[in-house]
């Protein structure tokens, strides 16, 4: 069962705000995601150390002392609430039993900081996508596979409220396509290959999510859009190149929506405000807290339409003011009383907030306009006015080129001279494209050096 | 005379069919495999450094890097007659664990078109491969690559493998975004790159010595 979206959850680029969703749902302690409030969404990782059935007391030691840390910050700092993201390394999905005894320290952390401070929160449980660890990648059996949907049952029974991945489905073409500047290559890995791999994907992790009463989450085109992004940020890509891909990346990561996930999106899926006005589901965002796991060009504007704010990611390191994840935590907070404010006096404050956030970052790259509200508006249209995700890719992808070259024709973003020839680059490239999906997966299929995807693995015939 | 700075600006604006029939022509008419490949290599370190400064693109330094590979085919069975061997034999991998690779990749690139032998032996490599590719290709140069907090002590591992066997002259080089100079100290790996374009500098350096 899957839905098609053929209309707007929200078509007035003024409603797209951050603390408003029109689809909002509430959590077990309370916490409406999309209901009015911001809450913050905090993420931390391992530093430096090897996970092996000989570490694990230690690596628990290290979650033991983060989440601790950082709920008592919060509860220090009264926070309405909340959101901690358990993303896995490797070896915690390759051996669900380890990824569990974390989970456990976890909501345990969480339950008494309930119990002895009244701070409420809930678990988003990401196990990471192991799939690729063989190559070819294998999409759909095997002990990568198994793995994963155990953690993702396993945490789902132990209390993880929201269900989440970042899936890698379609990568194993998209990582060249990005460093060759191939935009055909983009929209075959993230719209033939990556929705199809989404689709079954999303279909069983939607049906571990009934099974348990929790919520299938939603998912990220991030080693994509982001893998783009970085690469943008290094200089090795045209900004204008990953600005085009981040638009496409949309219509990949919709597919969660499609087969039943309800948000929010997952925090470094930068294109959930286009995804957010499709479905109306609360997203989660990340801007300026996460430079502590990369950058990015849109550090202020990422919040424009946020439900959750989140970091990405930090390490147990040591600074002068504490542990690094209890600083990151400090921070979100901030922000998000900030916005709570506006949120507390009313629609125009939101507007104007949100404006700043957006006026401050726009002009300055092509990758943070795209992500303008009206342009995200402009490209939800784009994506529903089509009925497969690889027609919905072409066309948003050319609606994307055409609203950075108005853009910078008005003046009201600044396109570098090498930057600017890779428009019409790109647009012969989508518009020579095959209109037919399939004569073009058999293209890729004949010129594609063998063992480095498997057809089958998407549902393809050779 | 076949014109050897022109193959030099075909190599530099990545004209595969051009390259690659110039040195057919300069093979034929007779000139040294070496000198041949020297002005390939100009070629392409003006790529690097153009990329370096920020002038031009990945994809850019790509097609660069294609124009030589197919010119390199034609010229290499010459250049083998010669007794030409290539600076160094390198081996490179992303360790244990870690599934990154573009900038792995990206440091390959780079050390072929400085025309080092470049194995790449692909990503979630065990030391055991390490060590097996060092022995099977004799490689001079070896580079690791890991991008998680988690892998980088893969990196160690690796180290003592390399270290455990008595290769004489073989160095090995280490990057990735999390990894340091002191992280490169610590495990006693003979140098830390940051980017791919000082990979090859690093590289030669070490090579030197
Ligand atoms: C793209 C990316 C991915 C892509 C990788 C695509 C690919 N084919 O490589 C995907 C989506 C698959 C991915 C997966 C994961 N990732 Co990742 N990823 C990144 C990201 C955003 C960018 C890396 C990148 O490609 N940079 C661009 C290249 C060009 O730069 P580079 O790799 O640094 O390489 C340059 C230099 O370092 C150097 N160099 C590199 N190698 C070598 C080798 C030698 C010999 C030399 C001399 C130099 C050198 O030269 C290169 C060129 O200039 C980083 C963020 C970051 N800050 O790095 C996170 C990051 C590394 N990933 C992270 C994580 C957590 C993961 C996952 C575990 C996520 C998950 N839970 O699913 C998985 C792990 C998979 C695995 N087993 O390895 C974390 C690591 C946290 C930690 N604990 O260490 C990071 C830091 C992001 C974060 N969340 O904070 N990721």
């Amino acid at each position: 069962m899957s839905t098609h979206y053929t209309s707007l959850a929200i078509d007035d680029p003024t409603k797209l705000v951050f603390g408003h969703a029109p689809n909002p749902f509430t959590l077990r302690r309370g916490m409406v995601l999309g209901g009015g409030l911001v809450y913050p969404e905090i993420n931390f990782t391992l530093p430096p150390m090897l996970i092996e059935a000989g570490t694990m007391n230690k690596v628990c030691t290290e979650y033991r002392q983060m989440i601790t840390g950082v709920l008592k910050r919060a509860a220090e700092l009264e926070s309405p609430g909340v959101l901690v993201e358990f993303e896995t390394l490797p070896p915690m999905t390759e051996h669900p039993d380890w990824g569990m005894q974390i989970v456990n320290i976890l909501l345990d952390a969480m339950e008494e900081a309930h119990a002895k401070d009244g701070l409420a929160s809930a678990l988003r449980m990401t196990p990471n996508d192991n799939r690729e660890m063989v190559r070819p990648p294998q999409m759909r059996s095997g002990i990568y596979w198994e793995g994963m949907l155990e953690l993702f049952d396993r945490s789902a029974a132990a209390g993880a409220e929201l269900l989440s991945i970042e899936s890698v489905g379609g990568k194993e073409l998209h990582d060249d396509a990005l460093t060759m500047g191939d935009m055909q290559g983009s929209i075959f890995g993230l719209s033939v290959l990556g929705a199809r791999d989404m689709k079954f994907l999303w279909t069983h992790i939607v049906e571990i999510a009934k099974r348990h009463g929790v919520h299938a989450a939603g998912d990220t085109a991030c080693g994509f859009g982001n893998t783009a992004m970085v690469l943008a940020e290094q200089k090795m890509i045209p900004r204008v190149f990953a600005a085009v891909v981040r638009a496409v990346t949309a219509v990949r990561s919709l597919v969660a929506y499609e087969c039943g996930a309800v948000g929010p999106g997952k925090d470094c899926g930068y294109e959930n405000p286009i995804l957010k006005a499709i479905t109306g589901f609360p997203m989660s965002m990340e801007g300026k807290c996460a430079s502590c796991a990369h950058f990015s060009p849109m550090g202020n504007l990422a919040a424009a339409c946020c439900d959750t704010w989140s970091n990405e990611s930090i390490q147990n390191v040591k600074l002068l003011g504490g542990m690094a994840p209890t600083m990151s935590m400090e921070q979100l907070i901030y922000d998000c009383r900030l916005m709570n404010v506006a949120l507390g006096e009313g629609p125009k404050e939101v507007l104007k907030l949100r404006d700043w956030f957006v006026a401050s970052d726009d002009s300055l790259d092509p990758q943070a306009y795209i992500l303008r509200p009206d342009c995200c508006v402009q490209l939800a249209q784009a994506i529903i006015s089509k009925d497969t995700p690889y027609t919905a890719a072409r066309h948003v992808g050319l609606t994307a080129i055409d609203i950075l070259r108005q853009a910078h024709a008005d003046k009201s973003l600044k396109l570098s001279d090498r930057e600017l020839p890779w428009l019409d680059t790109m647009t012969d490239t989508i518009q020579e494209m095959p209109d037919d999906e399939n004569v073009l997966a058999q293209q890729v299929i004949a010129t594609t050096e063998p063992g480095r995807f498997l057809p089958a693995e998407y549902g393809l015939t050779s | 005379m076949a014109n050897l700075n022109a193959l030099t600006e075909f190599i530099k604006s990545g004209n595969r069919s051009k390259a690659t029939k110039l040195t057919q022509e300069a093979l034929d008419a007779g000139e040294v495999p070496q000198g041949i490949l020297d002005a390939m290599v100009v070629g392409m370190d003006v790529v690097g450094e153009r990329f370096k400064c920020n002038e031009i693109f990945v994809p850019e330094m790509l097609i660069a890097a294609r124009a030589m590979k197919e010119a390199m085919a034609i010229l290499e069975p010459a250049l083998v007659k010669t007794g030409y061997k290539p600076i160094a034999t390198a081996v490179i991998g992303t360790v244990q664990g870690d599934l990154h690779d573009i900038g792995k990749n990206l440091v390959s690139m780079m050390w072929k078109g400085a025309s080092f032998n470049v194995v790449d032996l692909g990503v979630n490599v065990p030391a055991e491969k390490f060590v097996a590719a060092i022995k099977e290709h004799n490689a001079t140069l070896v580079g690791l690559s890991a991008l998680l907090t988690t892998t980088m002590p893969a990196m160690q591992t690796v180290m003592d493998a390399i270290r455990a066997e008595d290769f004489v002259g073989v160095k090995v080089l280490i990057g990735g975004a999390p990894i340091t100079q002191n992280y490169a100290d610590q495990i006693g790996a003979d140098a830390f790159a940051a980017d791919a374009a000082s990979a090859v500098d690093a590289a030669r350096k070490l090579l030197a010595n």
